[in-house]
């Protein structure tokens, strides 16, 4: 029984726990929820969209499914945007589309605990902490948590067409 | 093995007797109804009777029951048909209908509604035939019908019965003979999977046998046949008409030929089409898309390929190109249905409306046969709902107004659909009053639309297609607010089609929808500006020719026309309204692409027309949002995504830019304060 319930314990504790899939812009290091990334490719065959805005890059093939290339560096203005061999894109699903962003590179899948997440702090005009879910330290890291969801069906971000558009 | 297992496809059954018995109640003609179509809104109504009662559906099976003792006395010509019955029964007939989805839904049906229809049924019948209509509560027996009958005079006798079943496993077996045995007394059964026969003492009528087992097993599955051989007994069949008037079609002869068993010859129904969800469909079309782009990939690689030595892979790739063709044509046709879909709902419609506004109209549909995608029938229900609304409420005059005009008080709509190319046309024609051009005129000058005398008819037709434009001398509930034929053009050009009116004064009006036949593919012209590729819809593409410097014409500002065999043409650059880099920017030296979009005509400026391909449609705004000028994408050969253009958004794509410039070049003159768009505050 009490076997049982440690076992319960434990579990709960691990339901606590949440992955990330972190990667690298520039020199910082941000984070998502790994449940929302559905794969990782290349950067390649890019079709543009005319009158978008520049961080959107265009649209590309996924096994015949158009998804449209989000490049974060340009929306977070890092100073250096190159494409290479290095430059991947992260597929993600959210609120029932399928958006690739493109980032420096995916370096590993950490897991948190609820006390390694600590609240963001409100700054910046770039990123707004609207889309942080929270600062994630580990050892002398620091992982910028981005809120996914939030961020790519921002109104800013003119991914999804909304009610006031 | 349980009897629920039955009700799905007594539900069906019932849908579509009940679909029958509207279609004949509303072919009924009422001055000299035909006997067989009496007799068939019996059938229906007597089978779903059968059938409620076996699966213990009581509020349905006391209603039919009801309804088909006034349809017995109607095919009987005890009862005299008037318009008003006719109304009656259709409105009985929505209440089964209603009940029917209540028991589907495993709700309980209305019971307000039950007892005023039967109420009403009742009553009609107390007036017309002098007898009190049958206590609801005494439908409990499936025998009932024939106590009715003995009411009125056709006795008959308990007879025998052979019913003998054709096919039909031990275990369905069991549960007829159960079955019958509610109906009468079962005095022996013998026989085989191939044949088993029921010999059944009973006072229930062949039909009624026939009725309840139809929902359990097909009509060619069961012959009953009487063992005592009176021709009058036949309980469904008037004594004063030949017997072969009797319910299905044999039925009445196997009677006078006892033990002669006879195989019916009609086919099984739910052997020939299967029900499949609409998103299986759609996914095995969109991997056939990926078939046919994997296979052109292939393609383009084996054709790099030394034809000698590679003879066989050639070959084979032509092959399989055929092949890939074939199926993808194939599968697109599983999504094609039928405009009798569309065209089936319009002779109710038609009837109350026409009823409803005090005029004589008789319907007449063509090529329902005519195949179209199933999206599209569904998106061109509402539309063409309104304009047969249109023709009925301001086309066709009242009888009166025919008669005076010298035309047949009944007026005659009718609606057509045929293929026409990769499109199909759809009609629809009333011998009205036709449009009236000055009354056009003056409404559309109240409107403050810009117009002139001078107009040709067909620009005169177009107003009515101008927002807010109503013509109707006072708004009725019918139409006539307004509000409509903009919106059923902007419904027709969201399908990728248009719509035009024809109309002469007196004859009537034909309204002209052509659609593409399908959304899913789209037969496209690649052309190249800069490094980047498009695709124009080939139906929209007229001819293409270099622009010579002296057919050029600059206009206020920086638009440009281009005359074309004396029209001149707005020139919308590609380029220009995308921001293509490296694209030719001297006019001359591009292509000039003449396309039609939205009823006007651009020259399109390209760098290069590359060729002809269809291409798979795919949607822009599943992952991402509207794009100006785009219509959607496609996936091309080399597995690239290419931008479809849409003609008349990229021309308002190059206004608003130029609008935007003109207003940032107006800023640094000193009349800053004015705001430069001045028209916002003159229509605020």
């Amino acid at each position: 029984m009490s076997q049982l319930n440690a076992q319960a314990a434990l579990s709960a504790a691990e339901e606590q726990n949440r992955e990330f899939l972190v990667f690298s812009l520039g020199d910082e290091e941000y984070a998502i929820d790994i449940l929302k990334v559905q794969e990782i490719r290349g950067y390649e065959n890019v079709t543009r969209i005319a009158n978008a805005p520049d961080f959107i890059k265009g649209v590309t093939n996924l096994r015949g499914v158009i998804v449209p290339i989000v490049d974060l560096r340009i929306k977070f203005r890092l100073s250096s945007v190159e494409y290479g061999g290095q430059t991947v894109v992260i597929v993600v699903n959210v609120a029932d589309r399928v958006v690739g962003i493109v980032v420096d590179g995916v370096s590993d899948v950490m897991t948190l605990t609820p006390e390694q997440i600590k609240p963001a702090p409100e700054f910046g005009v770039t990123l707004s902490s609207d889309y942080l879910s929270g600062l994630g330290s580990l050892d002398d890291r620091m992982l910028v948590l981005v809120d996914i969801d939030r961020l790519l069906t921002s109104e800013e971000m003119a991914l999804v067409e909304h009610a006031a558009d | 093995m349980d009897i629920t297992d039955f009700y799905d496809t007594f539900f069906e059954e019932a849908e579509e007797l009940l679909a029958d018995m509207e279609r004949h109640l509303l072919e009924l003609d009422v001055e000299a109804p035909d006997t067989e179509q009496l007799n068939a809104i019996f059938r229906a109504a007597h089978s779903i009777k059968g059938g409620a009662g076996t699966f213990g559906f009581d509020v349905l099976q006391k209603t039919t029951h009801i309804f088909e003792n006034l349809l017995d006395h109607t095919r009987r010509g005890e009862l005299r048909l008037r318009r008003d019955i006719v109304d009656l029964f259709l409105e009985t007939k929505d209440m089964l209908h209603d009940q029917l989805n209540a028991y589907r839904n495993d709700e309980a049906p209305d019971r307000e509604a039950f007892e005023r229809i039967c109420k009403t049924l009742q009553q009609l019948a107390l007036e017309e035939l002098g007898e009190s209509g049958t206590d609801p509560d005494s439908a409990q027996d499936a025998g009932s019908p024939v106590e009715e009958l003995e009411e009125s005079g056709s006795v008959p006798d308990s007879g025998l019965l052979l019913v003998a079943l054709l096919g039909v496993d031990k275990e369905n077996r069991t549960l007829l003979v159960e079955e019958l045995a509610q109906l009468g007394e079962v005095r022996g059964e013998s026989g085989d999977d191939t044949r088993f026969e029921v010999t059944l003492e009973t006072t229930a009528s062949a039909d009624d046998i026939e009725a309840v087992m139809c929902f359990i097993i097909e009509p060619g599955q069961i012959e009953v046949t009487q063992v005592a051989v009176e021709l009058g007994t036949d309980p469904n069949s008037d004594p004063n008409s030949p017997p072969t008037n009797s319910a299905n079609s044999s039925q009445a002869e196997l009677g006078s030929v006892p033990n002669s068993p006879r195989q019916k010859s009609k086919p099984a129904g739910e052997s020939t089409s299967i029900r499949v969800s609409v998103d299986k469909v759609d996914q095995i079309i969109n991997l056939v898309g990926e078939l046919i782009i994997t296979q052109s990939m292939l393609d383009q690689t084996a054709s790099e390929l030394e034809g000698v030595t590679n003879g066989s892979l050639l070959n084979g790739m032509s092959l399989l190109q055929r092949n890939a063709r074939d199926l993808q044509e194939a599968v697109m046709s599983i999504r094609m249905v039928p405009m009798d879909y569309v065209f089936s709902r319009y002779p109710r419609l038609v009837r109350d409306l026409a009823s409803k506004l005090g005029k004589d109209v008789e319907l007449v549909t063509e090529g329902e046969s005519t195949e179209l995608d199933k999206s599209l029938t569904e998106r061109i229900i509402d539309p063409l709902t309104h304009l047969v609304r249109n023709s009925l409420d301001h086309g066709i005059e009242t009888p009166e107004a025919r008669a005076a005009a010298g035309k047949p008080g009944t007026g005659r709509l009718t609606l057509s659909a045929q293929h026409q190319g990769g499109s199909i046309l759809i009609e629809v024609i009333d011998d009205g009053a036709g449009l009236d051009r000055e009354r056009l005129l003056a409404k559309a000058r109240e409107s403050g639309l810009a117009v002139s005398d001078t107009m040709s008819d067909d620009e005169v037709w177009q107003l009515i297609f101008a927002p807010g434009f109503s013509t109707a001398k006072e708004v009725s509930d019918v139409s006539g607010r307004g509000v409509g034929m903009d919106v059923v053009k902007r419904n027709i050009q969201g399908m990728g089609g248009h719509v035009e009116i024809l109309s002469r004064p007196g004859q009537g009006t034909t309204t002209r929808i052509v659609l593409p036949l399908t959304l899913a593919i789209l037969d496209g012209m690649s052309i190249k500006v800069g490094r980047e590729m498009f695709i124009l819809p080939l139906s929209t593409v007229l001819e293409s020719l270099q622009p010579r410097r002296e057919d050029l014409y600059a206009m206020a500002g920086d638009d440009v026309v281009l005359k074309v065999r004396d029209e001149y043409l707005p020139v919308v650059a590609v380029h220009e309204a995308l921001d293509v880099a490296d694209a030719r920017t001297e006019p001359t030296e591009s292509i000039a692409v003449i396309v039609q979009g939205e009823g006007r005509r651009y020259a399109l400026l390209v760098d290069d027309l590359i060729g002809q391909q269809q291409v798979v449609v795919k949607n822009l705004e599943t992952n991402y949002r509207k794009v100006p000028g785009v219509s959607a994408a496609t996936i091309l050969g080399d597995g690239s995504v290419a931008l479809i253009l849409d003609i008349a958004g990229l021309h308002r794509l190059v206004r608003t830019k130029k609008e935007a410039r003109g207003g940032k070049r107006a800023e640094p003159k000193p009349i800053s304060d004015v705001p430069h768009d001045r028209k916002e505050i003159e229509t605020p």
